[in-house]
């Protein structure tokens, strides 16, 4: 273990890991007895199914829906598809097909046995597990070839509605220095119970999510990337109500990074708990898989909660955020944990706070590529200050070893960025990372100084907090209002009738094949 | 390509206010001296920057000067530039509506709502549509609120439901009925392609058809929001930056007790 330049107690640091453990195994109890709507579509897009009917509901809704409403979604996708298989000789995309046109009813024809579905899918299996697995491969090569950026990884954001117009803009921000484009994703898209088909060119706040689109942008990047010596990664959002179905069109297109938090979406989407915690488990199965880094959006709650007083929800929300990955077998490398503290700017020595927290951060999850963000809650309008705001975080990214930096934009508040914004943020932090790039080697904090006794309060406060949430168990710890000071019911929320509970032939060989690698 | 900030040109202008015909003003009365940025889609070159120049001077700027020059990628430039406008203000001609209310803090206004209404005041609020921010309508209701300023929950004479982002305008209606909101508040972040615009009339649109319009006070808020907007989409009043929840009480009191002791 490295030496501590905080004087943190790695046995305390050890213990809340022991204790977040506890309450990921518990969380897992019940993700293991419950599949939702978004999991089974998401295996019919792992099964090839593709498209949209005539009325634009994507193929795998219809299907799912179909299954729904006759009462026996509990059965699985899985089950009802090999079954068609043996019986009508056709693919997947070929059933699904036949059942938006009512020619095919999958209740309704003779249900061959266990052992035979399962022989008769498996083909399909292997060949989905088979494009993940070449996915990944092409970008080990592109890594192992033209190498990639250093760390932190500078982190823009795109967000035109247009896609053929992000990637004018993600073309300029690579050529610029951006080692990862994030496409934002168009306004509400998180709430909707389905994703839209095809290339899109309107979108507000955002661009939506689609498998086209992936596939547009991922293009242009490898063509920049190429150009440039450099890959550069593609981000986008797994979280809301497509979670895994999303994290299985980036595992095929070739995403590189995905927001990736269920909590973030309890909180503040007001996601139903059950729902989003069973779709969580699989779309990370899917992300370890498939190479994928992971964010969390710890981040956000001190945009709710006070960032002083509640900085300790942060890093018990990465303790269990951590433990949540590995039970869906992501590794370390691939966690990038979210944090950052958005204390008002008027904070005396807040500074000093933010560089304990990071520090301290960093010590506690050393292997993960921690995902930093700068402020948005105390962006004023005022550019001129905001790009001094967003220098300070950037000193603290390189002083402290982060792994992604998420680059502050001196228009945030105002606008998404325009191309020169862009510029100015990645200009700012490319400056500050070279200048300072050695200091964190350089730098220890005095014993009994403001910053150590700072991550040490952090440290005893998230442990403390921890514990009372496995007396409680994740879920009421929710319903208690722990996180953000947001209280959310476990049958409230959106997306629960989306949750069933798995029947006697339900079986789906992803999971174990996933967690194989 | 500097010159600027050590002019040699002569300043030869008046140089007294004439609040009739006002200029920007950068370290001289009338200098017009203006900064300005923007990015052309053109290489970088002497033609990018005599171009960056003509809209300069289209823009209204005498004496444009480029004072930095970056290419953002092949074929877009990206210009800072000062210039000393041309134009002239009358401000002495300026009306600007604004929310009719003294401003009141937490104590004031709970003390005023006792006095002139008796009963506390029922205030609903949502961020609506599809947007899914709730900094702005967070920043005004909750317990903790923004800056210093205590938001309306902690109010001892409000009654605040704060319904979070993304709630449909049927719905926010539907809960206002219940609720018997005295007050509605509307929040609108995301401001692109103008559909803070679209769900703020179809609010209003829905309200009248359900006769209750004029039956509640109807307040919006947002980062790109003016009273004057507000009151041209049909909203009572409207609050944009810098405004906190004590502006948002001390109108919604005062307007309040104006339509009940009228």
């Amino acid at each position: 273990m490295m030496r501590s330049k905080l004087g943190l107690d790695f046995e305390k640091v050890g213990y809340a890991k022991e204790v977040s453990k506890r309450i990921a195994d518990d969380v897992q109890k019940f993700v293991d007895n419950y599949s939702t709507v978004a999991v089974e579509r998401t295996l019919c897009r792992l099964l090839g199914i593709d498209g949209v009917d005539k009325n634009e509901v994507p193929l795998p809704n219809v299907l799912v829906d179909e299954l729904q409403e006759k009462g026996v979604l509990s059965e699985g996708v899985m089950f009802f598809l090999g079954n068609a298989v043996i019986e009508t000789g056709l693919n997947p995309q070929e059933i699904a097909e036949k059942i938006a046109v009512g020619q095919l009813d999958l209740t309704s024809i003779p249900v061959h046995s266990t052992e035979e579905i399962r022989k008769a899918i498996q083909p399909f299996v292997m060949k989905s597990i088979q494009v993940i697995k070449d996915r990944k491969a092409k970008r080990d090569n592109y890594l192992n070839t033209i190498g990639e950026g250093a760390k932190p990884y500078l982190y823009v954001i795109v967000a035109t509605g247009n896609i053929y117009e992000d990637v004018v803009q993600a073309e300029a921000a690579a050529r610029q220095g951006a080692d990862i484009i994030a496409v934002i994703r168009t306004t509400g898209q998180s709430l909707l119970d389905y994703v839209p088909y095809g290339a899109t060119t309107e979108g507000f706040g955002g661009t939506v999510a689609t498998q086209e689109n992936f596939r547009i942008m991922r293009t242009a990047l490898d063509k920049v990337g190429e150009e440039e010596g450099r890959y550069i990664r593609l981000c986008n959002y797994c979280s809301g109500l497509c979670m895994p179905e999303i994290a299985a069109m980036g595992a095929i297109e070739g995403l590189d990074v995905m927001l990736n938090d269920a909590l973030y979406g309890i909180l503040f989407r007001d996601i139903n708990m059950q729902r989003t915690i069973v779709d969580q488990y699989f779309s990370r199965l899917l992300n370890g898989f498939a190479g994928v880094i992971i964010n969390t959006g710890e981040d956000n709650y001190l945009t709710t909660a006070d960032a002083f007083d509640e900085a300790h929800t942060v890093l018990a929300s990465d303790f269990i955020n951590e433990q949540l990955a590995l039970v869906a077998g992501i590794p370390e490398e691939q966690m990038g944990l979210g944090h950052a503290f958005e204390m008002t700017p008027d904070l005396e020595n807040g500074f000093l706070y933010e560089l304990a927290q990071a520090q301290m951060i960093r010590e506690i999850f050393p292997k993960a590529p921690l995902k930093y963000m700068p402020p948005t809650k105390f962006m004023t309008g005022n550019v001129f200050k905001g790009h001094v705001q967003d220098a300070l975080f950037n000193q603290i990214s390189i002083w402290t070893g982060q792994g992604i930096q998420l680059l502050g934009m001196l228009t945030e508040a105002i606008h998404t960025p325009f191309m020169s914004d862009r510029y100015l943020s990645i200009e700012n932090a490319k400056y500050i990372f070279k200048n300072m790039k050695s200091i964190g080697d350089e730098m220890e904090f005095k014993e009994g100084g403001i910053i150590r006794q700072r991550a040490a309060k952090v440290l005893d406060d998230a442990t403390e907090l921890v514990v009372k949430i496995e007396k409680e168990g994740l879920f009421t710890a929710l319903e208690k209002g722990i996180f953000a000071d947001i209280k959310r019911p476990k049958n409230g929320g959106k997306g629960l009738a989306g949750v069933v509970e798995k029947g006697s032939n339900y079986f789906n060989p992803f999971i174990e094949l996933l967690h194989k690698k | 390509m500097s010159g600027g900030l050590y002019s040699t040109d002569s300043n030869e202008f008046d140089k007294t206010l004439d609040l009739t015909k006002i200029k920007p003003y950068g370290d001289t009365m009338n200098d017009g001296k203006t900064q300005v940025s923007f990015t052309l889609p053109v290489a970088k070159g002497d033609e990018a920057i005599e171009a960056a120049k003509q809209m300069m001077r289209k823009m209204g700027f005498e004496n444009p000067q480029v004072v930095y020059v970056q290419e953002l990628m092949a074929g877009f430039t990206f210009f800072n530039c000062y210039g000393n406008c041309i134009h002239t203000v009358d401000f002495t001609g300026i009306t600007v509506p604004k929310v009719e209310a003294t401003a009141m803090d937490m104590h004031e206004t709970d003390d005023f709502i006792k006095e002139n209404i008796g009963r506390p005041i029922r205030i609903l609020g949502a961020s609506t549509g599809s947007d899914a921010h709730t900094v702005g309508i967070d920043a005004i209701m909750n317990m903790k609120g923004f800056a210093g300023h205590y938001g309306l929950e902690r109010y001892e004479m409000m009654e605040a439901l704060n319904m979070g982002s993304q709630v449909p305008n049927e719905e926010f209606i539907a809960k206002a009925i219940e609720f018997q909101a005295d007050v509605l508040l509307v929040s609108q972040t995301v401001t692109q392609k103008d559909v803070h615009i679209k769900n703020l009339v179809e609010l209003v649109e829905l309200m009248e058809a359900e006769g209750l319009r004029e039956k509640v006070i109807l307040i919006c808020g947002g980062p790109r929001i003016s009273h004057e907007l507000a009151k041209e989409l049909g909203y009572d009043a409207g609050f944009g930056m810098n405004k906190y929840a004590d502006d948002v009480a001390s109108y919604a009191a005062q307007e309040l007790s104006r339509r009940l002791n009228k």
